[in-house]
């Protein structure tokens, strides 16, 4: 019966504008007032509750992660992060992924292309630590867990921020 | 001629400096904010205060900028697009390669780090054409080497980053 939909979804076919406008309205943060959903509803001209249900269909489609507070690391002494990047051997990258991704000090994980021969790494990590001793500390556990599966590794620290604004996963055109 | 803003370092906060409420809020409502029609309500509840009490501590936290937002955060790539993209930039170009990239409103994050790919920004757009149409632009107005990094798996599960344990 469903023959013809696509097995993967794309953000064209299954994100309407309702959820468009949702997302457009809500991924810099929600109202600080007592009833955000409903100042959110007034000026999109969405009811609440659809609203409400729409964000929890997101969140369950996995397209929103989660949904919370999202504080200012840097602020609060997490200032020492290291964009940790790893060479990893092909047949070792997922698990060693996974076991990286475990670690309490490492806040995201993902594997990257490679751009041989000036850039040899395929999985970066980032760390966070209060200070540099610290980050380097995490390293040096990282470097023992891999072992062999390590061919060679960098952590690239952050000098100045250029440019933060809240995330637009969209922009209005 | 555009303009580059540097965001200033400002001072941090010590964990010592938070009032054991902001503690508590902090490190709890990372996941599963109410989805109710009054969550402030319910997580004063919750905590064991007035509304108006998380109310005022938001904004306080706001003022003094360890909220940077309150809301969902979505998964890459799937509303739209992103890549993560790596320059090499000359030092005394950096201002100015920094300027450029800047004035793309698809820029959202943009860091000097210390390698020869010395500028790494974050391109979200609604589309994958857009960011390949970013990228080439940038590579014909400067000629300087560039990594387009999209990710291809994320391992990690993100609830969130414990601030103190």
């Amino acid at each position: 019966m469903f023959d013809s939909a696509p097995e993967i979804a794309t953000p064209e076919n299954y994100l309407d504008y309702i959820d468009r406008k949702i997302i457009l309205a809500t991924q810099q943060g929600l109202p600080l007032v007592p009833r955000p959903y409903h100042q959110l509803a007034e000026e999109l001209g969405i009811k609440a509750e659809t609203i409400i249900s729409r964000i929890k269909t997101m969140q369950q489609n996995g397209l929103i992660r989660r949904i919370g507070v999202v504080p200012n690391h840097y602020k609060l002494g997490y200032k020492a992060n290291g964009m940790s990047v790893w060479d990893i051997t092909d047949k070792h990258i997922h698990e060693v992924g996974k076991e990286i991704a475990a670690l309490p000090f490492v806040s995201h994980c993902y594997q990257r292309p490679r751009y041989l021969p000036h850039w040899p790494y395929n999985l970066f990590a980032m760390l966070h630590g209060h200070s540099r001793e610290e980050v380097e500390n995490h390293i040096q556990k990282m470097v023992e867990l891999l072992g062999e599966r390590r061919l060679t590794h960098d952590v690239i620290y952050s000098r100045r921020i250029l440019k933060k604004t809240g995330l637009r996963l969209i922009t209005e055109k | 001629m555009l303009k580059l803003t540097i965001q200033k370092e400002t001072n941090q906060v010590a964990v010592s400096e938070l009032t054991d409420l902001e503690r508590r809020f902090l490190n709890a409502y990372q996941h599963e904010f109410p989805l109710s029609p009054m969550p402030y309500a319910d997580i004063a509840d919750e905590l064991g205060v007035t509304e108006t009490k998380i109310l005022e501590m938001l904004d306080s936290l706001s003022r003094r900028k360890i909220l940077s937002r309150i809301g969902p955060v979505f998964t890459p790539n799937r509303a739209g697009a992103s890549t993560l993209v790596a320059m090499a930039v000359p030092a005394e170009q950096l201002e100015e390669v920094a300027a450029l990239v800047n004035s793309y409103d698809e820029v959202n994050h943009n860091y000097e780090r210390l390698n020869d790919f010395n500028l790494w920004f974050v391109l979200t757009a609604s589309d994958r054409n857009r960011i390949e149409e970013i990228i080439q632009e940038l590579r014909d107005k400067t000629g300087f080497q560039i990594l387009n990094l999209p990710l291809e798996q994320a391992y990690h599960i993100d609830l969130g980053f414990p601030l103190w344990c």
